[in-house]
């Protein structure tokens, strides 16, 4: 199990990409911190399967009302790196 | 040949009691069977509760051998078509082979046999090349789910058409809505036909917590199924079987059969949406409901009772909710609405098959069943859902729906046999 | 309103092609797709060969976003969907949601993804099982992703009769446009090609152990010693014949005329099996006389005793050589679900090009008296055709199929 303090953009969406695939019409790598999911092609299970792969990666227990209510990567990486915060 | 279809026979295993009666009394009375898991240790999953059934093989009349081949689903199934067609008061000696078939509904057939037959093949999930030296004999039968319709085909003496139908969590509606038509159709006189599950099995709890559509409400299992509360927080898995005589109304007549109810009218829709997401506006069971009607030739104002899908996740809650207003319109404020899975819990493609059950027994018996731990609705599910305390109340017609991952979407109209003859 | 069910596109996945023509010309060169089992390694296993797809690349075909959560045979379906709608001509937005639907025959869902699940279940726990494997497995799997795919919103469903599942979804379509819809994506693809599927087949005890890819499956052989199992299938649009007409679609293929299906008495029971029943209530369905039928393209199981009440059946019903006789899916293997409907194709092809495929591999026992084609493909005005497809257990489903007008 790593144990990263951090979870970048970078990383979230590798993990994205694995879990669940990416959208042809969609640039993962452009600028996306504020762009809702749903437009990037991710619905509420692709979420799920992230969330629980973060889990698994980081070896913390994420808060599922918190992350399902992070509709931007900005959102969800909030949530993960303050889990991960609390977690350290 | 106007040929009209009608329940003459009904088997039940659910949680909560053994047979036909006690499923009945359990509802009217809304008591719920829904407790923690027993079957394997479950305390490291996130959702820990179910409602399993008090069911002991070889008192229900099987034979070792059965035993030993069939998943516990198909055991059900077996016992619940025997149950039926004692039922209809047909010897089995009357049925015509040729001209009887099975249809048996299943939304995940034998993966409690395929989880703990894994289990041994792969020494404990170690090895990616499984060792066949470990491998049970009727192995092939978990494997492909059609062995269910097989079994209760010998069981019943039935050479008429047969096979296993399965749409997900709609499977126990549309198992019975596919043998109608092979009755109206004249491919067949009498169906055997119904729906089976049991998926209370490690697998099954782990893959619905990882979308988080079952509860975790672990601490208060009697009280977990709450469909339509504003405090509902997922489904709780259920296992269980309800298998139906169904018959030609002649054929029925002429062997002077009490008849339950009449399959009136019947329909499925798909969502073409989301495999596990539902649209909001309930536009597709909405379309099924009217196509049912119109099967049925009944109007919204005919419609007494409706059994909900009910399931107590939110999306489906207010989908269903809005399906109804959707197509009864001003009637959907007047009908009672309830879900028995807040009794019962959910038993994937067998609920069906159990709701049609408890909507045929409400015509027979005049009772409305609840929706139990029904306290503080969702401010937007604003129907009337029976809460608690089942209603006595005539009731002639019946809307049951259901809805299955896969954008399934099902309706059928039973209605009260007096009323078919007209 | 017509009642006639029309054939208007077809999509194959079979072992010997990908793509309808690729897959009929190996056919009626009497080229096989079965060879060694490439997926996993097969050695300490007992039967070694298989029909598997080869050259499929989901990625070439499917967007990225519906990879992780489908199983192979799930991309295979999806993409057969893909061709059979387009050689129909069909654009699904063109035309009203509810008049189009799915309707699929399964055997074991999906297969592969539930064992990579179990495996994550089991040796690494609960936490580890994807969010996906609540439908990527299951049986309606097929339906629901196509349907989404093609915002197809008219009745699904799906079937599940081990080998003889495929007429029954065709047949449950031609019910559904019979009510009124107007198109439905029916068919079956298939396959199970990972270990735990292979070792669940295996408990069959009907899989051949030969590692000689010509002699492995010998359906009405002296030699036949069970079948060899593949992967993949056919999805056919079927269409109202007038609502293909209003929408202005092409030629057909044909039309489905008859269908019956018949379940086998149990086991000790003395009394007959039911495929010759099948067969005759599939040509009273289609009101079409005996003597009319020009092909019967038959299940082939190659267990001597399936083969012979097959071949018993066929003579009772035709009289003995009284009816040309194929097994193109020597060439394949048994696919399971999608084995009736790459028959039913192969049946529509051999109206079309007026030639019937040969039986591969096989010399036909001299104890059933039936006209099997072998060798090499034999020219035949081939107007109406029927097709077998039995699943273990004893279900027997026949299907009847005539040439458009």
């Amino acid at each position: 199990m790593t144990q990263q303090k951090e979870l970048t953009l970078q990383g979230l969406t590798t993990i994205l990409k694995a879990a669940a695939g990416a959208d042809e019409e969609v640039d993962l790598e452009g600028d996306i911190l504020d762009v809702e999911f749903a437009d990037l092609g991710y619905d509420s299970l692709a979420l799920m399967e992230t969330g629980s792969r973060i889990e698994r990666q980081f070896g913390v227990r994420l808060n599922e009302a918190t992350v399902l209510s992070a509709t931007t990567p900005r959102a969800f990486l909030a949530v993960v790196n303050e889990s991960l915060a609390q977690a350290a | 040949m106007n040929r009209r279809v009608v329940i003459t026979g009904i088997g039940v295993l659910a949680p909560g009691g053994v047979g036909t009666k006690a499923f009945w009394n359990l509802l009217v009375e809304g008591r719920t069977a829904t407790r923690r898991i027993s079957f394997f240790d479950a305390s490291p999953f996130r959702s820990q509760v179910a409602a399993q059934v008090d069911f002991d093989a070889e008192l229900q009349g099987l034979t070792p051998q059965q035993i030993r081949r069939m998943d516990r689903a198909t055991q059900f199934a077996v016992v619940t078509a025997r149950e039926a067609v004692a039922d209809s008061g047909m010897e089995f000696a009357e049925l015509d082979p040729p001209r009887t078939g099975v249809t048996v509904g299943s939304a995940v057939g034998a993966t409690m046999g395929l989880d703990q037959e894994y289990r041994v093949v792969s020494d404990g999930g170690r090895r990616w090349l499984v060792d066949h030296e470990y491998a049970v004999p009727h192995l092939y039968g978990h494997l492909v789910p059609s062995s269910m319709a097989a079994e209760v085909a010998w069981a019943v003496g039935a050479e008429g058409p047969t096979t296993v139908v399965s749409t997900g969590c709609t499977s126990g509606l549309d198992a019975v809505g596919y043998a109608r038509d092979l009755i109206l159709e004249g491919s067949a006189d009498v169906m055997v036909a119904g729906a089976t599950d049991a998926p209370i099995s490690p697998i099954t709890v782990a893959c619905f917590d990882a979308i988080k559509a079952t509860t975790p409400r672990n601490d208060d299992p009697e009280h977990a199924s709450r469909p339509f509360d504003n405090n509902r927080n997922g489904f709780v898995l259920g296992e269980g079987s309800a298998i139906f005589v169904l018959e030609d109304l002649e054929h029925a007549r002429k062997r002077g059969a009490h008849l339950f109810a009449e399959i009136a009218g019947f329909a499925s829709r798909c969502n073409a949406f989301h495999m596990t997401g539902l649209r909001p506006d309930g536009r597709e069971m909405a379309e099924a409901i009217r196509v049912a009607l119109h099967e049925a030739h009944m109007r919204p104002e005919d419609i007494d009772y409706i059994n909900a899908h009910g399931s107590g996740t939110k999306q489906n809650d207010r989908h269903e909710t809005a399906a109804f207003k959707r197509a009864l319109g001003e009637h959907a404020y007047r009908t009672p609405v309830s879900s028995i899975k807040s009794m019962i819990g959910h038993s994937l493609g067998a609920i069906g098959s159990l709701e049609i059950a408890a909507s045929a027994l409400a015509i027979e018996h005049g009772v409305v069943p609840p929706t139990a731990n029904l306290h503080e609705p969702d401010p937007e599910c604003d129907l009337d859902y029976v809460p608690l305390i089942a209603r006595e109340q005539r009731t002639d017609t019946v809307l049951s729906v259901g809805s299955g991952f896969g954008g399934f979407q099902s309706a059928m109209v039973l209605t009260r046999p007096e009323r078919a003859q007209r | 309103m017509s009642s006639a069910t029309v054939v208007t596109g077809i999509g194959v996945t079979a072992p010997n092609g990908l793509g309808t023509d690729a897959y009929w010309s190996a056919t009626l060169r009497g080229q096989s797709g079965i060879g060694p089992l490439t997926r996993f390694e097969p050695q300490q296993y007992p039967a070694r060969l298989a029909g598997e797809v080869s050259g499929f690349t989901a990625e070439d075909y499917l967007p990225n976003r519906l990879i992780p959560q489908t199983d192979h045979m799930t991309r295979m379906a999806l993409v057969a969907a893909d061709w059979a709608l387009a050689d129909a001509g069909v654009v699904a937005e063109q035309l009203p949601e509810f008049s189009m639907g799915v309707i699929t025959a399964a055997s074991a869902g999906g297969f592969e993804f539930g064992q990579r699940e179990l495996e994550a279940l089991w040796s690494r726990g609960g936490q580890y099982v994807s969010a996906y494997q609540s439908f990527a497995w299951f049986y309606a799997v097929n339906t629901g992703q196509i349907s989404i795919r093609n915002g197809m919103r008219g009745p699904s469903g799906v079937v599940v009769s081990d080998q003889a599942g495929g007429l029954d979804a065709v047949a449950q379509a031609r019910r559904q446009l019979r009510k009124g819809v107007g198109l439905v994506v029916s068919g079956g693809v298939d396959g199970c090609l990972c270990p735990w599927g292979w070792v669940a087949q295996l408990a069959s005890g009907r899989l051949s152990r030969s590692d000689d890819p010509d002699r492995a499956y010998l359906p009405f052989d002296a030699e036949a010693a069970g079948h060899v199992p593949g992967e993949g299938g056919a999805i056919l649009v079927l269409e109202d014949a007038e609502f293909a007409r209003q929408r202005g679609a092409g030629r057909s293929y044909g039309e489905i005329v008859g269908y019956a299906a018949t379940f086998d008495p149990k086991p000790g029971s003395g009394r007959p099996a039911g495929l010759r029943r099948a067969i005759e209530l599939a040509l009273a369905d289609a009101g079409i006389r005996v003597q009319e039928v020009d092909a019967v393209f038959a299940d082939a199981a190659a267990v001597p005793e399936l083969d012979g009440i097959e071949a018993e059946a066929i003579t009772e019903v035709f009289r003995p050589g009284g009816v040309a006789v194929t097994a193109p899916k020597t060439m394949t293997g048994r696919l399971y679900a999608g084995g009736g409907p790459l028959d039913l194709v192969a049946a529509l092809l051999s109206i079309r090009d007026r030639v019937l495929p040969p039986t591969i591999n096989v010399t036909l026992a001299p104890q059933y008296e039936i006209d099997l084609v072998t060798g090499t493909p034999r020219k035949a005005a081939v107007d109406v055709a029927l097709v077998i497809a039995r699943g273990h257990g004893g279900f027997n489903s026949v299907m009847v199929l005539r040439g458009g007008p």
